[in-house]
């Protein structure tokens, strides 16, 4: 197949991906009312001019929420998965680098929250978390917790890199002629993970848009009246056919459209990662 | 027989440390919570002082984390798994009364997943044709990017039996796997060597294909079943089935000490037993082989 076939795919989902991003940032050109505005004489009024996909029950514009959850999840996902690739980086990628006691530690610790399903866990750590917060800090909360509890996969890899490379030629060469600790882990073994730590990144953050919108459904992500995919999709629950209300299905739809472009993107990194 | 012996025996090890320390973590995750604390049934004013000073005195026997952990292992060795919070019932006895339909909707889930994956990955590997590659690619991608929460939704939308919900949320994942692991066993030159002596294509992925993949399969069934139990609790949280997945919500929910526990090891102990076995399993049908 010729070069530009096999990436044609790749091309189109960065597109998509650029596009959804750029509308998601000129949410204040398109929507200056904002997303908490209430429109209290069109509570659950259907698309039209003034309201392109309509409001929600309490009469706030669902195009302008649709927009600023985009933003949200978008801007906010990947910062989630920097905390959890960097995580991944200093627990595996040391524990690689100096093997032994440390290694198994790590690992015990990785295998201990591997063991627990990734949503249990998520559910069971948001939940003891308080609730009734103030919108920023639930968001706050939502995404630094899926940082902190989703570096576990990662590490493993890391580790597994950074052990093979522990006893690669040059890191020897490298202390044999003195240089040792911190110093090589920094100057030899860390630029050497970084196609892996690249890969990890880039795998988080769908799976961390997912997660989101996961907890989001259960009523434990980011609080009212903030938008996200996850707190949007939640009006999902009310519909009782889905030809009934189809412009409630429109944050899915992004949310599949930006999964799906982070995939199509992703292919040539999973094989990185593995 | 012996390496087989130890490789249990180190599994055991480590599904108990690991369930006891995940049992700590849960317990220590709750009592770390902001406003543990505090109980509500306080501010009811039909509660005298001597009940508020019991109250008081049943929430200080969990203030120290550790004491309490070790306690509660004490009682649940001689089968005591302590008592609801929020439910006022015997964690063992919710258990018991949610478990079947859970093990039910998992274990269903878990089939029809396989099938449906092992039956898409067989014919993709066995027709070679790319239009059916890409139609179950398209197929098994469109599920990934899909929430389990969203799928769940669906289920009560559509009225989809929820074992169905939780195949089509595994399925994909087991899918990506099964189909790599067929195709690059198809791709060995044994398999182009048994092809040019003219055995049947049956034969060929009976017989050469599918026991090569076997092992790597088996790990893939232990992960599926960490999946399939990670995805019960949207099910049946959103489905309202009163089973484990939907008892985790409400205990989360409920910050129920006890019971989210009792949960986390039995979690843990579930994903864990279901791992070793494969490992223990692949271990075997490598030796066989060798």
């Amino acid at each position: 197949m010729k070069p530009w076939r096999a990436n044609i795919w790749r091309w189109l989902a960065a597109a998509v991906l650029l596009a959804i991003v750029s509308l998601s940032l000129a949410a204040n050109w398109l929507a200056p009312a904002g997303y908490a505005k209430q429109y209290r004489e069109a509570a659950d009024a259907p698309p039209s001019h003034q309201h392109w996909l309509g409001t929600d029950e309490i009469g706030r514009d669902r195009f302008a929420r649709v927009l600023y959850g985009t933003r949200i999840s978008l801007l906010l996902a990947p910062a989630a998965a920097l905390i959890s690739t960097l995580m991944a980086a200093l627990i595996g990628g040391l524990a690689g680098y100096l093997g032994g006691a440390w290694q198994r530690a790590a690992m015990a610790v990785t295998d201990l929250f591997l063991s627990l399903p990734w949503l249990f866990l998520l559910i069971t750590v948001r939940a003891v978390m308080p609730l009734n917060v103030s919108p920023l800090f639930s968001v706050t909360v939502t995404f630094l917790l899926l940082g902190l509890l989703g570096w576990t996969s990662a590490a493993r890899v890391l580790c597994a890199s950074a052990s093979s490379l522990r006893n690669s030629d040059f890191v020897r060469q490298a202390r044999a002629s003195g240089i040792r600790g911190v110093r090589l882990f920094w100057i030899h073994v860390l630029p050497n993970l970084k196609p892996v730590l690249f890969a990890q990144f880039w795998i988080s953050v769908p799976a961390f848009i997912l997660a989101e919108a996961n907890l989001g459904i259960l009523g434990l992500g980011v609080a009212e009246p903030m938008p996200s995919w996850g707190s949007l999709l939640k009006e999902l629950e009310g519909l009782m056919s889905v030809g009934e209300e189809p412009w409630k299905f429109v944050p899915l739809v992004l949310l599949v459209m930006v999964v799906t472009s982070f995939q199509l993107l992703l292919s040539k990194q999973d094989e990185v990662a593995a | 027989m012996s390496a087989l012996g130890g490789r249990i025996a180190r599994h055991a090890l480590a599904l108990l440390a690991t369930v006891l320390l995940g049992g700590l973590l849960a317990a220590a995750l709750v009592r770390l919570a902001p406003g543990f604390d505090t109980d509500e049934q306080e501010l009811d004013p039909l509660l005298n002082s001597a009940s508020i000073q019991s109250l008081r005195q049943a929430r200080a026997e969990q203030s120290n984390i550790f004491r309490y952990y070790f306690s509660s292992l004490q009682r649940a060795a001689h089968g005591d798994l302590g008592t609801s919070i929020s439910l006022g019932q015997p964690v063992s006895t919710l258990l018991r009364q949610r478990a079947p339909l859970t093990l039910r909707l998992v274990g269903l889930g878990l089939l029809l997943s396989w099938a449906f994956a092992m039956g898409f990955a067989l014919c993709a590997a066995w027709l070679r044709i790319s239009a059916f590659d890409a139609l179950t690619t398209l197929i098994s991608g469109t599920f990934l990017c899909l929430p389990a929460a969203v799928l769940a939704l669906f289920a009560v939308l559509w009225r989809i039996p929820e074992a169905l919900a939780i195949a089509l949320i595994v399925f994909p994942r087991v899918y990506r796997y099964a189909h790599n692991l067929l195709d690059k066993a198809y791709g060995q030159a044994y398999i182009v060597t048994a092809r040019a002596k003219g055995l049947s294509e049956l034969r060929i992925l009976f017989c050469h294909t599918i026991p090569v993949a076997a092992p790597q399969l088996l790990a893939v069934a232990g992960i599926s079943v960490s999946i399939a139990v990670g995805a019960a609790i949207p099910v049946e949280a959103i489905c309202g089935l009163a089973g484990v997945g939907q008892l985790a919500w409400q205990a989360a929910l409920a910050r129920d000490l006890p019971l989210l526990t009792n949960i986390t090891m039995l979690v843990t102990a579930v994903t864990l037993l279901a791992n070793s076995g494969a490992d223990v399993i692949g271990h075997m049908l490598r030796g066989q082989e060798a």
